[in-house]
């Protein structure tokens, strides 16, 4: 049990902790920026500014009965929200969110602040986001009933397609920055051009961040792409016939999914931890700004656009970004055989 | 001892999968069956292996199983052998499936093990992706290109084969 | 640390486990997942020979056997698909007659 291993063990708690925070901070975000928007106040009664919002959630979806259809199968409705919710926080895991601390000198080694460091972080990233696509099936499967069938199969299908420009809107940034490892990525982003434009892959790669944004946002099943669960169409899609715990379970893995976006967005777009006027060792504040700006973009863009129609939204991610992530693809290679020959 | 673990998991997924009468719960013990290779993967030293075994198999092609299973709503196989008795315990594939399956790990077996080199790994070389892309794209690269026109045909032929009758 | 020879053992068992569930069961779509086992229990042998012999080929080999499989599972869906269309069954046994 050397400091070291009880550091890990200490901040894996930590950022499960966190992760769970920062499910009920969005909802509250969330909640009071649509008010905002809509030029009306949002929850003030609980707390200060209603600021115990969140809290008075989940009091109440914890009190709520736990409702099952009697011809549901039982044991895929109950694993369906446990399989979202775990993929959620694992994609989590190989993110990092700092630089190497050694908490002010209490333990002999750096500890790295990312819960599993693996050289093919992206990767891992990539392939617990398609296994959370199952989540969403099978609780449209075993619900038995047609509205969430169709949401579940709409939503999967919508989730697979955004899937390939996903990737490949990475890939880009993959060819510039020459490794797998998100923890490298973000290293080759330290420093500044010309003394004040820091050395983002955003500035290099545009195209690629707006896809991958766009991507981001339908991987998530969020508004405008949010057509699965919209509840004037399709009640409220997959997760229909849910109640109580395992609705939280759903909207829990929603709301981590868009923080793992961000995250990785800010990780290899916007330079991850580093910043002006801090220190090395406190570039998690950066980072969180960074996530932060993210969210608020998330949480304007799904009160502000109109919904996406299913087969417009089809239409768009295969006949439109698709072929715009190829390019991009190509034009980045080009450019970097071109700048390195 | 992990190698233990995951090759049970394995097996045991293997074999539930050969079994079940529902393809629903058939699909689901495969994906298990792929997370369990992945780790056998990830202990052999390939991590690119055990990452695109997940993010293929387990996140793509059993999706394509489960959506087709889902949307065919097939009647649970046999109707005309005796329901009550499951299909593995019926006469004919009882015996002759089982006398199959033990033939073969039964030769298999044998012959693997008779090596006289099938000992211990050499010490630990982990193949960066960095090798395997270079490798790919400079040795295998006829292989590759042959393999992007096989997806292409692939999918012309899924959409052709699964069309209705009558559509443009 | 498992020797080759329990890599190679272990992928003989599920090679054999996909092979007798070809032959067992009457029902289409298990009969494609036992294909897929069989696929995976050789992917196996190969990433076991590859780190055996130091090579990447072992996991390049693997990576064209799931492009494979990937194109075939995708035409053979297709295929059940239409047989499914015509006959509403997907027992093997049904599909005797060479006339559509």
């Amino acid at each position: 049990m050397t400091p070291l291993l009880v550091a890990q063990i200490v901040l894996t708690l930590f950022v499960f902790f966190m992760l769970l925070n920062s499910a009920a901070i969005m909802v509250y975000v969330e909640r009071k920026v649509a008010a905002l928007l809509q030029q009306r106040l949002g929850p003030y009664l609980v707390g200060p500014k209603g600021l115990l919002q969140p809290l008075a959630d989940v009091i109440k979806l914890m009190f709520k009965e736990e409702l099952r259809p009697k011809a549901a199968d039982a044991f895929l409705f109950a694993l369906a929200p446990i399989i979202s919710a775990t993929c959620a926080f694992a994609a989590f895991s190989v993110v990092p969110f700092g630089a190497d601390t050694t908490l002010f000198g209490w333990i002999p080694a750096a500890l790295r602040l990312q819960v599993a460091e693996v050289n093919v972080a992206i990767l891992v990233v990539f392939a617990i986001a398609s296994m959370s696509v199952y989540g969403i099936v099978l609780a449209g499967w075993s619900s038995n009933s047609k509205y969430s069938l169709l949401g579940g199969l709409r939503s999967s299908a919508q989730m697979i397609s955004y899937e390939l420009s996903y990737g490949l809107a990475l890939a880009g940034v993959l060819v510039i920055g020459n490794s797998l490892s998100l923890r490298e990525l973000v290293d080759g982003q330290a420093g500044t051009w010309f003394g004040f434009v820091p050395r983002w892959y955003l500035f290099l790669q545009p195209v690629g961040f707006l896809i991958y944004m766009i991507a981001g946002i339908a991987e998530t099943n969020r508004a405008p792409f949010d057509f699965p669960e919209a509840e004037q169409e399709l009640v409220a899609g997959y997760h229909t016939e849910y109640s109580s715990m395992s609705f939280a379970m759903f909207f829990l893995a929603e709301y981590i999914n868009m923080v793992t976006v961000s995250a990785v967005a800010t990780d290899l777009f916007l330079g991850g931890w580093h910043g002006p006027f801090l220190p090395e060792s406190l570039g998690w504040i950066w980072f969180l700004l960074k996530v932060s700006a993210i969210l608020f973009f998330y949480v304007w863009m799904r009160w502000t656009l109109p919904r996406y129609r299913y087969d417009q939204l089809m239409a768009f991610g295969w006949k439109v970004l698709l072929p715009l992530a190829v390019v991009n693809l190509l034009v980045t290679a080009a450019g970097v055989l071109y700048f390195s020959a | 001892m992990l190698f233990y673990v995951f090759g049970a998991i394995a097996i045991v997924t293997s074999l539930l999968v050969i079994g079940q009468r529902n393809p629903v719960y058939s699909v689901l013990l495969l994906i298990a069956s792929f997370g369990a290779l992945s780790g056998l993967y990830v202990l052999l030293d390939a991590p690119f292996a055990a990452v695109i075994q997940i993010i293929v198999y387990a996140g793509a092609i059993m999706v394509l199983f489960l959506f087709v299973v889902m949307l065919l709503n097939a009647p649970h196989e046999d109707t005309e052998y005796d329901e009550r008795v499951h299909p593995l315990l019926r006469p004919g594939p009882m015996r002759f499936g089982a006398a199959l399956a033990v033939a073969l790990i039964v030769e298999l077996g044998w012959a693997l093990t008779r090596r006289a080199d099938a000992g211990a790994f050499p010490s630990a070389s982990v193949s960066s992706v960095d090798a395997i892309g270079r490798s790919l794209f400079t040795d295998y690269a006829f292989q590759f290109e042959v393999t992007s026109i096989l997806i292409l045909v692939a999918m012309v032929g899924a959409v052709v084969l699964a069309r209705r009758e009558g559509q443009g | 640390m498992p020797t080759l020879a329990q890599y190679l053992l272990l992928s003989a068992i599920l090679f054999a486990i996909g092979t007798a569930g070809v032959f067992v069961r009457r029902n289409l779509i298990t009969i494609l997942l036992s294909i897929e086992i069989m696929l995976n229990a050789v992917n196996l042998t190969f990433v076991a020979f590859g780190r055996a012999l130091g090579s990447a080929d072992g996991q390049i080999i693997v990576f064209f056997v799931m492009t494979v499989a990937a194109a075939e599972a995708a035409v053979g869906l297709a295929i059940v698909i239409a047989l499914f269309r015509h006959k509403e069954s997907l027992n093997p046994d049904t599909f005797t007659s060479l006339k559509w």
